[in-house]
């Protein structure tokens, strides 16, 4: 039977991470999920699997340093939080630009500005929408679990290297602090150099050897047909993420007459409240997007025919009801109910947001 | 003797390096970054190193340096080329990376990466090419531009109580324990070009032999930004920007 | 013992910089009055008699376009 352990959020990502054939993690410390670094640090997987851990300079060095490596083909992620994914977006928009797989983490606090050091759903908009310059996507993951932080890292990974595109796991404190048990997967060895060279030889830049040509990493493309043609082959790579890629999980759905769509730790409320809700005979279900891009837009749509209306539960002032409603296009009401500030909704609140929906 | 006579191939004794490639440079004519990118270029050959060099461009008139040289190439974003560089030698400690890097790029908006790389004493090679201006977006004042010196956003010369001193970044980064070779060259006549091209060379082998930082500053001329003639820019160079910019070693340990 | 020299210039890709005219010992090297396709005047030998293939105008040329040749007499 495989090992289950004991672990906190923040921590399943840096053993995860470890265990996944991670080459490099480059980061700067910020609250609520230094202890994935300071993990990293007591782990001191150097010794062991050879991954480089490097405490940077600035949240603008890390993700440039993210550039740097998987520019060279090898397995790197950063992690941070809402002010300091803030300072990386033009390097999040750099490795879009020159499709660089790589991992970024983000446990969500607060915002605006500094905000607070509370949990919060905030970053929404500036992590599926962009955030940075451009027309550009990241593959954005929402775990709700600590088993799930634990899988996401390997599956970010998996499908970063897949769609050769910047991948981001868009967690909050909560889930970054909760400790909960955690089964470890199977070991993945880091890739050797000559197994990169073979596999991504073709893009990274693992030094030229004579018989091909100069590998270039660069996003910049100075001519505007040139240009054209780059960005519609991105959208393209997009629409076969949003093809292929999309996740979700259904609780209580098949008779479901109204819809609670929540992801992350709003998600495990929600579940709750979804049972309180049906113990006063009210038939309501729970969609989890657990991929936030490729959003679940389809199987929202597929299941208006058998709702009344649905009800969007974010730590936020109201960012992903949007994605919900144009998933809809108007076909049914779209409702919003949020706590915002750090403050983490409770199911009896949920409840009472869906009561008076209803009504 | 006939020039027909000696111009065959047993007598070639000087020639464009296989490592450049046939693009034509965008460089403006007599632009010092030519010369630069040839030297380097000569190193690879010489040290045998093209399959084991990556090269990290800047933003700056320097970004298509990729076109030139027949090695793998990272284009960073505007300042970032010495995080690029740590991540890439990290992960590849066998190999020779270098950034090239313009004035801007390095010791503005790239400053705060230009320091912590040479203070972690990072085993690459940081090429600076201090030209005292922007060149690539027209001209204008670049943090080493001289007190005086007029620039599309200084056009009265620049003022110390309005713009700031001149920042002589060489000399703050030969002062951190990280760095193991710390000098500058310049390449607007043979002898100083002979004498840039040992300081290249020898910092590729630094990165090799795990000294530490090793940094060349190329105080370089700008003709099109300075509007001179290129052989006025040299000359302009030697006369102004060499007395606050000195030439030669500054660390070499 | 003396050193004869000789210079190609890849004239399509001479930018007429003047760099080599003024790095050269001898003066072998001027510009022509004529220009190449890009617009620009060329190094050319104009007093190849003078060459001593001492490879400065090369060294200093940016743009790679000067091969050199030397022969011992």
């Amino acid at each position: 039977m495989a090992e289950k352990i004991l672990l906190k959020g923040n921590e399943a990502i840096a053993i995860a991470a470890i265990r996944c054939g991670c080459d490099g993690y480059f980061s700067y410390p910020i609250t609520p999920q230094s202890e994935i670094m300071e993990t990293l640090m007591d782990e001191r997987p150097w010794e062991t699997t050879g991954m480089v851990v490097l405490q940077a300079e600035s949240e603008v060095a890390s993700i440039n340093m993210l550039y740097g490596g998987a520019s060279c083909g090898k397995k790197v992620m950063t992690s941070s939080s809402s002010p300091g994914i803030s300072l990386m977006c033009e390097g999040l928009s750099y490795l879009a630009g020159a499709e660089l797989p790589c991992l970024v983490v983000n446990v969500v606090r607060g915002g605006p500005g500094l905000g607070s050091i509370q949990a919060s759903q905030a970053d929404y908009f500036q992590a599926v929408k962009g955030g940075g310059h451009g027309d550009y996507r990241l593959i954005v993951l929402a775990p709700s679990s600590v088993q799930e932080m634990y899988d996401c890292v390997d599956l970010s990974f998996e499908l970063a290297f897949k769609y050769r595109n910047p991948a981001m796991i868009l967690a909050d404190g909560v889930i970054g602090q909760m400790m909960e048990k955690v089964e470890l997967r199977e070991e993945k060895r880091r890739l050797t150099d000559a197994e990169i060279a073979t596999l991504y030889g073709s893009w990274a830049t693992t030094g030229k050897p004579a018989n091909r040509k100069g590998n270039v990493i660069t996003s910049l493309a100075m001519d505007s047909e040139v240009h054209e043609k780059f960005n519609l082959k991105l959208l393209e790579k997009y629409r076969q993420i949003n093809e292929h890629e999309v996740r979700f999980e259904k609780v209580a759905c098949d008779d479901a007459e109204h819809l609670i769509v929540a992801y992350g730790s709003c998600a495990r409320i929600c579940e709750k409240a979804v049972e309180l809700a049906r113990e006063e005979g009210i038939k309501v279900g729970l969609l989890r997007p657990i991929t936030l891009y490729p959003y679940p837009s389809k199987a929202i749509d597929e299941m208006t025919a058998q709702l009344k209306d649905i009800l969007a539960v974010e730590m936020s002032a109201g960012q992903m009801v949007e994605d919900v409603r144009l998933a809809v296009n108007g076909k049914i009401p779209v409702a919003h109910f949020g706590r915002i500030g750090g403050i983490i909704p409770t199911p009896e609140e949920v409840v009472a947001a869906l009561k008076n929906r209803i009504q | 003797m006939d020039t027909k006579e000696i111009i065959k191939p047993e007598n070639r004794v000087y020639g464009k390096s296989p490592v450049l490639t046939d693009v034509v440079m965008h460089y403006c004519p007599g632009c010092s970054h030519g010369v630069i990118h040839k030297l380097i270029a000569e190193v690879i050959e010489e040290m045998g190193i093209q399959e084991k060099t990556i090269g990290v461009s800047p933003v700056g008139c320097a970004v298509f340096a990729y076109n030139y040289l027949h090695i793998d190439w990272q284009q960073a974003a505007h300042g970032r080329a010495p995080a690029v560089a740590t991540a890439t030698k990290r992960l590849y400690p066998d190999k020779y990376v270098f950034t090239y890097q313009g004035d801007g790029d390095l010791a503005a908006i790239g400053t705060a990466e230009t320091i912590h790389a040479c203070n972690r004493g990072e085993n690459i090679v940081i090429i600076f090419i201090n030209n005292a201006i922007y060149g690539m977006t027209g001209g204008q004042m670049s943090p080493l531009t001289l007190e005086g010196q007029v620039t599309a956003t200084t056009p009265l010369g620049r003022r110390a109580d309005l713009n700031g001193y001149p920042l002589k970044i060489t000399d703050l980064v030969a002062q951190l324990e990280g760095t193991c070779y710390v000098t500058r060259q310049s390449v607007q006549n043979a002898g100083a070009v002979r004498k840039a091209k040992k300081a290249i060379r020898k910092a590729f082998e630094n990165s090799a032999g795990g000294k530490g930082t090793s940094f060349i500053e190329m105080v370089s001329s700008c003709n099109s930004g300075w509007k001179l003639t290129p052989v006025a820019a040299n000359r302009w160079m030697e006369e102004n920007l060499f007395p606050f910019y000195p030439i030669g070693d500054l660390k070499d340990k | 013992m003396a050193m004869k020299g000789a210079i190609v210039v890849d004239r399509e890709k001479c930018k007429g910089c003047g760099v080599c005219v003024v790095n050269c010992p001898v003066q072998v090297i001027a510009l022509t009055k004529e220009v190449n396709g890009k617009g620009y005047p060329m190094a050319d030998m104009a007093r190849p008699e003078a060459c001593t293939g001492c490879a400065n105008c090369a060294t200093v040329c940016p743009d790679s376009v000067i091969t050199v040749y030397r022969v011992k007499v």
